[in-house]
């Protein structure tokens, strides 16, 4: 008996009248777990009833708790009828199974009905004794962390990063079911959720065993999906990246943190040093005879030996060149590799993480995808043969005997997919794929997959045991240039996978790089940046004839390759015209409908400064003779020159002045980055000699030889940028503004089109895609005017094709304020930057007046200097008023939770995980028009998500939920009926975070010198 | 091309301030949208049409969610589908029972009943102000009105308790419930130089003096009802006028007081008797519930107005006035056991007011 559940009810509020006749409700509680419920007593005639109840204890096993969720019904007592349901509450008790997260479950959860939403709050208590069971044949996988964050969290330190795990389980939709016909849409709703529920508990569980075979303790970057197969099924897949982490308990861990995630990361102590030391000489090129190669793990061996043993790693040629005590570990580790068969590298050398420790990515390759279609009306036969894909003859590693032969099937078609990938990035010369996610699209029978990451060559030291102190201390010393070692090419210049266009890295000149650089990850900590990032998208439409399961397919495998080829092509145009030359976070979504596919594609463009200066646009005509044409042509081109040139200095890029717009890439340490500065300045002057040697060969030549070509023109063309004061990207943090403040807006936006079902035209049709999504970002920019300046981050764009002529866009993502003063000072040294921090973030809090939230330079550390520098810091001023318009609320009953998509919160440390949130709920209606028609069922419905993934994060203890993602947000109306569904899926990280300054105060007793009379004045005032 | 759907949620909810003013104004979304094109806002921010439309369709979405919440503001603070800071929400509260004055002068003292509600639509054609907004500020009346009528304790706190107003706006709430209550005319053609502050101020008054809670603040319904007792006892108050001796005593401790003091004093001492009976006799009808819904009519007609003629300046009123009531004390039989008599039968509050 591995377990002991205890649930208590406390009280209920503000619950709905549920006796017309009295105004009141006699109200009882059903707590259930597993097969067991027990009652409360009913309270009598009450909108707020105080049950206080005993402790329910439920005893069950650890796989139970771990898959099953605890289900809470509130129904009002009828001594004659059957007692009506108010709603339910699913708590998920998961986070209560590690020992680190969350040690009790304890709030106010609102009561939700499927048909009427939130009615009332519900006060539970949650705690569960777990007893140590040592059976080693045991299914649970208890004590295992999941994190939905794509980095390794923040208080904890990665000592090796195992690689990726994957699972998926297969059901049938209860929607679909016999039993549908007769039972309430209640009654199957709620069986929907808690199925999803209970298979997302499965799926977490056999991850966990996974991982613990690995012998990792953690999963990073965890990605559930499920996918609504219809008649067929309910897929709920998940994939992540093992880890074993190491909890931070050393006071470095809460020295106070920097608003950007890039100094957040110097308080990891491993990471004084972000170069790898992999390229300090010698070519970058693998060298047989050194390399280590990977044979699969013992536990998951496969017959097939085509494609792992010769994944090779970048020899570690700095290993002797550090001090002699410290080859011990090293050696030992290296024995160790050999001897355990570099036990983590698995089937597939994925990593689901999109940022990394410093050191661990050694060099880019380029993004890799694969895309696949599949007739999901075959999915009882496990012989099932890809259309798009040539026939694989490998078996694959059946962890799923204990399945029935559907998740095989689909396992098939995912290792298909995943074996694609993994081909692909070993004709970059990789022998990863970092990055990487994976998608499905479906519409009736047919079903498009996706994966895609980027391909890249790690270093081992990450990836196995011990070796992490040794390597890191004997790279102290190294000199390297920052910043550029990723861009360098991992392939062998002279076998190129593509033809592209390589030069000598602008940064250190030894390594040649490629001349754009799309990847999916977020920029590396490291990488130096120049001016600002923006977010790039490419739209695409095609229409498709309606057809049916094989012929359907066929069509739209043959689409897809026209697809890939023009969001790449409109990608590229769209880069070359913000005079940039690199794309992170890509992420390609294909869509299939009815009778069209879609494509959208957002990235988020940077300059790369090791990469070469893009070349512009020239455009060609394809009838020179023609004046009036060629009048035209030199038009447009002077049109398309003007854009190049004004985007430049909207984005503050300005290669030649390297040395002073080095502000831009978040390098902390002052030594540091006058080095690098030294080493820029001196190849400035190189760069444009490396320019004038290749010319202009790396123009980008747009041709145009028909209308279509001309449209394409016009679209680049009249993309609008924001407003100014305004930036948005799609990645973690925004190249070049590394100074936000606390103030955060997370927000979903959701908006569907009816197209004109008129002789639709694919030019109609993309010209309709890309006016909704320009409106979309243009109203964001309206919404969210207040806070400017402000950045965009993290936006996700999701497209779904609900119906035949609807088009539905949902976006996620924040806004974040940043101080434009602090931008600007950028000779700041770091101290100086946490004193100003220290002096706003207490000013915030304390509710101070503006007095210290002006620049406190160490030459005027009196407060009436300060004082006086008010009025010339008007912005800041500002920004700091609307904080304070806005304090946290310490004096309501309703605490405050943040959510972002984002792995960090500004201004912010976040000190403890306490689990993931991981939440499905389904909302339909039958009074549509009643509850204001789609737009107002939707907006209470996403309202009282918020509200309940708030709830159930302040019930664990927690202030914010991090890495936030809405997975999905299926919504089908039928306005006829006066009827709509809305399935949503959310996920995340619920953690505490503390309010910087409030550590400094407590953690770091003696500040610089300059900084105390901020520090004292804010001592004080507390 | 047409926008199906098109919604923005927020985790902390979005509040416009100017939006939710139109809102509030009862405009509907297409008149709100042209007004903040008249604002000049799209210059401001280079937006489009579109987007404000979009964007005022959104706002007032969320109004409408909120008013559920905001008809019991202490539910507001309670609940969790809106993540709004305490300061926003204060101020959502504060607008919303906000009222306009032209329109409270309509209502003020009438019965908070479906009849008068039947009457919106004038009061929205005469005031110009919508009828939905006329309908808001109605229904807010009377949603404070049903929650504290029969509450124990001071009618101040309890709606402050209750609707988590500011201390100015629960104020003229317990004045326009006490009018409500009490049914005083204030609409007459005689009574439109009056403003809502000066009924407001009177209502404060006669809550503190005249009501049940002024003597026992434990009974229910204290602050609303006046106290019978009280108004009976003012019926005693006719011996001032009846009995010639006390007027003519009475007269002459004015007078001998505020000799040289006012400037109109031979207009006041040829019609001290006039003015005297004018109060005395106002003040013990009172018993009756007709008489009491007449106060204020009477006051102005019996007294205000005869001074008025006599181009009494404001001063030399409440000079006559306190005078008037702290000269009663000297005469014989007037004991201190009339306690309501020092600040109350006078009135010398509401008339200093009513000459403005």
């Amino acid at each position: 008996m591995p377990g002991k559940l205890k649930v208590k009810i406390v009280a209920g509020r503000h619950l709905p009248v549920m006796d017309r006749a009295s105004d009141l409700t006699d109200a009882f509680v059903e707590v259930k777990f597993g097969n067991t419920t027990f009652k409360t007593d009913v309270y009598l005639k009450s909108l707020n009833p105080q049950w206080n109840s005993e402790w329910f204890k439920f005893e069950v096993d650890d796989e139970d708790l771990q898959d099953e969720p605890l289900q809470i019904t509130v129904l009002d007592h009828d001594t004659y009828s059957a007692n009506d349901a108010i709603g339910k509450v699913y708590i998920d008790i998961d986070p209560l199974l590690y020992s680190e997260a969350a040690t009790v479950i304890s709030g106010w959860f609102p009561i939700y009905d499927t048909i009427h939403g939130i009615r009332g709050e519900i006060n539970v208590v949650v705690k569960v004794d777990l007893f140590n069971d040592l059976n080693r044949f045991r299914q649970s996988s208890c004590g295992v962390k999941f994190f939905c964050t794509t980095s390794i969290p923040k208080c904890y330190r990665a000592v090796i990063i195992h690689g990726f795990v994957e699972e998926l389980v297969v059901n049938e939709d209860p929607e679909y079911q016999w039993i549908d016909r007769i039972r309430t849409p209640r009654a199957s709703n709620e069986a929907r959720q808690r199925l999803i529920s209970l298979m997302s508990g499965e799926l977490q569980r056999k991850i966990g065993l996974k991982v613990l075979e690995m012998r990792g303790n953690a999963v990073v970057g965890y990605l559930q999906c499920f996918d609504l197969e219809g008649e067929s099924g309910l897929v709920v897949r998940a994939i992540g990246t093992a880890c074993t982490l190491d909890k931070l308990s050393s006071p470095a861990a809460f020295l106070p943190a920097c608003n950007s995630p890039s100094k957040e990361m110097k308080e990891i102590p491993f990471n004084e040093d972000p170069n790898p030391n992999t390229h300090s000489s010698g070519p970058s090129t693998p060298l047989k005879n050194q390399t280590y190669s990977f044979s699969p793990s013992k536990s998951y061996s496969r017959q097939s030996s085509s494609s792992d043993t010769d994944l090779s790693l970048t020899p570690k040629t700095g290993m002797g060149s550090g001090s002699a005590g410290k080859e011990g570990g090293p050696f030992k580790a290296l024995l160790r590799q050999q001897t355990q068969s570099a036990l983590e590298q698995r089937e597939f050398p994925f990593f689901t993480l999109t940022a990394f420790p410093p050191g661990f990515l050694v060099h880019v390759g380029g993004v890799v995808s694969a895309r696949s279609v599949k007739l999901l009306d075959r999915i009882h036969n496990p012989a099932f043969v890809g259309i798009m894909g040539n026939t694989r003859s490998y078996k694959l590693l059946d962890w799923n005997s204990f399945n029935s032969d559907e998740p095989e099937t689909r396992d098939a078609w995912w290792a298909e997919i995943r074996q694609e990938i993994k081909s692909h990035a070993k004709a970059l010369g990789c022998h990863a794929v970092v990055g990487y996610s994976e998608s499905t699209s479906i519409c009736e029978e047919v079903c498009i997959l996706s994966a895609s990451g980027t391909a890249a060559v790690l270093n081992p030291r990450f990836l196995q045991d011990g070796t992490v102190e040794g390597c890191l201390e004997q790279r102290l010393e190294e000199n390297l240039p920052a910043g550029c070692g990723f861009c360098h090419i991992p392939y062998d210049e002279l076998n190129m996978p593509f033809p592209a266009h390589l030069t000598y890295c602008n940064n250190c000149r030894k390594q040649k790089v490629p001349d754009v650089l799309f990847t999916t990850i977020d920029l590396p900590v490291d990488a130096t940046v120049i001016g600002k990032g923006c977010l790039i998208q490419a739209r695409l439409c095609r229409l498709k004839k309606k057809a049916q399961a094989e012929a359907n397919a066929t069509a739209i495998s043959n689409l897809l390759p026209f697809m890939e080829y023009e969001v790449h092509t409109q990608l590229m145009n769209k880069l070359k015209l913000k005079a940039m030359n690199a794309l992170f976070g890509l992420r390609i979504q294909i869509t299939v409908g009815e009778n069209m596919l879609m494509g959208l594609a957002s990235a988020t463009g940077v300059y790369l400064a090791a990469l070469p200066t893009p070349g512009g646009i020239q455009i060609a005509g394809k009838t020179p003779n023609d004046g009036s044409y060629e009048q035209h042509i030199s038009h447009m081109q002077k049109k398309i020159n003007d854009t190049i040139a004004k985007n430049k200095e909207l984005y503050e890029i300005n290669p030649p002045e390297i040395s002073e717009e080095i502000i831009g890439s978040p390098i902390p340490e002052p030594r540091q980055r006058s080095r690098l500065l030294r080493s820029q300045s001196e190849s400035s002057d190189e760069v444009t000699e490396l320019d004038l040697s290749h010319g202009k060969k790396d123009a980008f030549v747009l041709e145009i030889d028909d209308t279509d070509a001309m449209e394409d023109v016009h679209s680049l063309l009249t993309d609008v940028p924001p407003p100014s004061g305004f930036y948005s990207c799609n990645t973690e943090i925004m190249p070049g503004i590394n100074n936000w403040t606390s103030e955060i807006q997370m927000f979903t936006s959701v908006r569907v089109i009816r197209l004109s079902s008129l002789n639709l035209t694919n030019q109609a049709l993309n010209k309709n895609f890309n006016d909704l999504c320009e409106n979309l970002l243009k109203s964001l920019y309206f919404k969210l005017r207040s806070m400017i300046p402000c950045c965009l981050c993290h936006v996700n764009f999701t497209v779904s094709l609900p119906e035949d002529e609807l088009i539905q866009v949902t976006v996620t993502a924040v806004a974040i304020t940043f101080d434009k003063n602090q931008a600007l000072q950028t000779t700041k040294t770091h101290a100086e930057k946490l004193l100003q921090r220290a002096s706003t973030d207490n000013e915030e809090l304390l509710q101070f007046p503006l007095e210290l939230c002006s620049d406190s330079l160490p030459s005027h550390p009196f407060p009436p200097a300060k004082a006086v520098t008010v009025e010339k810091a008007s912005p800041m001023g500002e920004g700091n008023f609307r904080n304070r318009s806005a304090p946290p609320c310490a004096n309501s009953t309703v605490g405050v939770v943040k959510m972002t998509p984002l792995s960090f919160i500004p201004g912010a440390k976040i000190t403890k995980y306490l689990g993931i949130i991981n939440m499905f709920f389904i909302r339909e209606t039958t009074s549509l028009r009643e509850e204001g028609g789609v737009s107002g069922f939707l907006h209470a419905f996403i309202a009282e998500v918020f509200a309940m993934v708030r709830a159930h994060v302040a019930a664990l203890g927690g202030n914010a939920v991090v890495s936030y993602i809405m997975k999905q947000c299926v919504f089908m109306e039928n306005p006829n009926k006066n009827q709509a569904q809305c399935l949503i899926n959310v996920s995340g990280d619920a953690v505490v975070f503390v309010r910087e300054s409030e550590l400094e105060v407590v953690s770091t007793p003696q500040p610089a010198a300059s900084c105390q009379p901020s520090c004292t004045g804010g001592e004080v005032t507390t | 091309m047409t926008s199906e759907l098109d919604i923005f949620v927020g985790n902390t909810t979005l509040i416009d301030e100017d939006v939710y003013r139109l809102w509030l104004d009862g405009y509907s979304v297409s008149d709100a949208v042209a007004l903040r094109v008249r604002s000049g806002i799209l210059e401001q921010t280079g937006a489009t049409a579109a987007v404000l439309q979009s964007d005022t369709m959104d706002h007032y979405r969320t109004f409408h969610m909120l008013e559920r919440l905001l008809h019991a503001p202490p539910k507001l603070l309670h609940q969790l589908i809106f993540q709004i800071p305490p300061s926003r929400q204060a101020l959502l509260i504060e607008r919303y029972y906000a009222f306009d004055e032209a329109f409270v002068r309509e209502v003020l003292g009438k019965k908070l009943s479906k009849g008068t509600k039947k009457d919106l639509d004038d009061i929205s054609t005469k005031t110009g102000i919508t009828l939905k907004s006329c309908r808001r500020q109605f229904d807010n009346f009377k949603r404070v009105f049903k929650v504290v009528e029969e509450m124990r304790g001071s009618l101040v706190d309890n709606i402050q308790q209750h609707f988590l107003l500011s201390d100015r706006l629960a104020r003229d709430y317990a004045a326009i419930v006490f009018f409500a209550n009490n049914r005083f005319e204030t609409g007459k053609k005689k009574l439109q130089y009056l403003s809502f502050g000066d009924f407001a101020f009177c209502a404060e008054l006669m809550i503190q003096n005249w009501t049940l809670g002024a003597v026992d603040s434990q009974v229910d319904d204290m602050d609303m009802d006046l106290d019978k007792e009280f108004l009976q006892d003012l019926k005693e108050l006719k011996v001032l006028v009846a009995d010639k001796d006390l007027l003519d005593l009475h007269k002459s401790l004015v007078c001998t007081a505020l000799r040289g003091k006012l400037g109109v004093f031979s207009e006041m001492e040829a019609n001290f008797k006039n003015l005297s009976r004018g109060l005395v006799n106002v003040a013990a009808k009172l018993t009756h519930n007709k008489d009491v819904r007449d106060l204020f009519v009477d006051l102005v007609e019996k007294f205000v107005e005869p001074c008025r003629s006599d181009h009494w300046p404001l001063n030399d009123v409440r000079l006559f006035l306190n005078q008037y009531s702290a000269s009663v004390h000297s005469l014989d039989g007037f004991r201190p056991r009339y306690r309501h008599l020092d600040q109350g039968s006078g009135s010398p509050g509401p008339l200093r007011l009513e000459f403005r």
